[in-house]
């Protein structure tokens, strides 16, 4: 992992319009370094519907990508409440979100289903009380 | 279909200054529900929406989308429109409802498009 490019992100919660400016961010860089779209455009939805629920659900949290020639990986870690039943939060259609982020065009139900359905390998924990931790990679 | 058609064809008001407008546009989307508009992946589309905020543009950044369409007469704000010049993404605003702007659309041959993948 030594030869990885590492970026790191701080998501405040505090402010939902500014959610999704890490996911432009590594898309700029991605582009810079000559990455196919389509590759792209799959890391950065994934990492883009992550940042969101960090604002949505969990007051902020950390994002680490890993770039290498080989993938594009993405650790998305919080302290926010915790998640009671994974499998029911990443069925379509589910979620906790409050009706003022429905209103944002958020809240559908569609944000883990995402983040899985555009990655090559998605893995998801999490404690009640303690937090959760998403870590997913896109193949180049 | 050129962008530029596109705003004739919903007899709507182009707000960004500096995008191309005759970039083809080979797919479309109309929903009010962002995370609904990230479950589909689409190269070259152009998204209808109710919804006016800053999200939107971002979002269709997200999906290189190249053009949106604001529908009932909603205008949205500089902030919006500034950032979508800067992503070089097209902003039209229409007094069509979202059902006949896609139904318009849709008449002139455009469609929905597949997932790429």
């Amino acid at each position: 992992m030594s030869s990885d490019i590492v970026l790191t992100y701080d998501i405040s919660g505090e402010e939902f319009s500014l959610a999704g400016e890490a996911s432009v961010d590594l898309k700029g860089r991605l582009k810079l370094m000559g990455i196919p779209a389509a590759t792209i455009r799959r890391a950065t939805i994934a990492l883009y519907e992550a940042e969101i629920n960090l604002v949505i659900h969990a007051s902020g949290g950390q994002i680490t990508v890993f770039i290498n020639p080989q993938y594009i990986k993405m650790k998305v870690k919080d302290d926010g409440p915790g998640i009671e039943d994974i499998p029911l939060a990443m069925s379509e259609g589910y979620s906790t979100a409050t009706d003022e982020v429905r209103t944002l065009g958020f809240g559908a139900g569609m944000g883990l289903p995402n983040m899985k359905k555009y990655t090559d390998e998605f893995d998801i924990s999490s404690s009640i009380g303690v937090g959760t931790e998403i870590n997913m990679s896109v193949y180049i | 279909m050129k962008i530029d058609d596109i705003a004739k064809i919903l007899d709507g008001e182009i707000l960004t200054q500096n995008t191309d407008l005759q970039r083809e546009v080979y797919a479309a989307c109309g929903s009010d529900m962002m995370s609904d508009v990230l479950a589909y992946v689409k190269n070259q589309a152009v998204l209808l929406t109710g919804l006016n905020n800053l999200m939107v543009i971002r979002t269709a950044q997200m999906m290189d989308m190249l053009c949106v369409v604001f529908v009932r007469g909603k205008k949205p704000n500089q902030t919006i429109i500034d950032m979508a010049d800067e992503n070089e993404i097209t902003v039209i605003t229409t007094d069509k409802t979202m059902f006949a702007a896609c139904g318009l659309l849709y008449g002139h041959g455009l469609r929905e498009a597949s997932d790429e993948q």
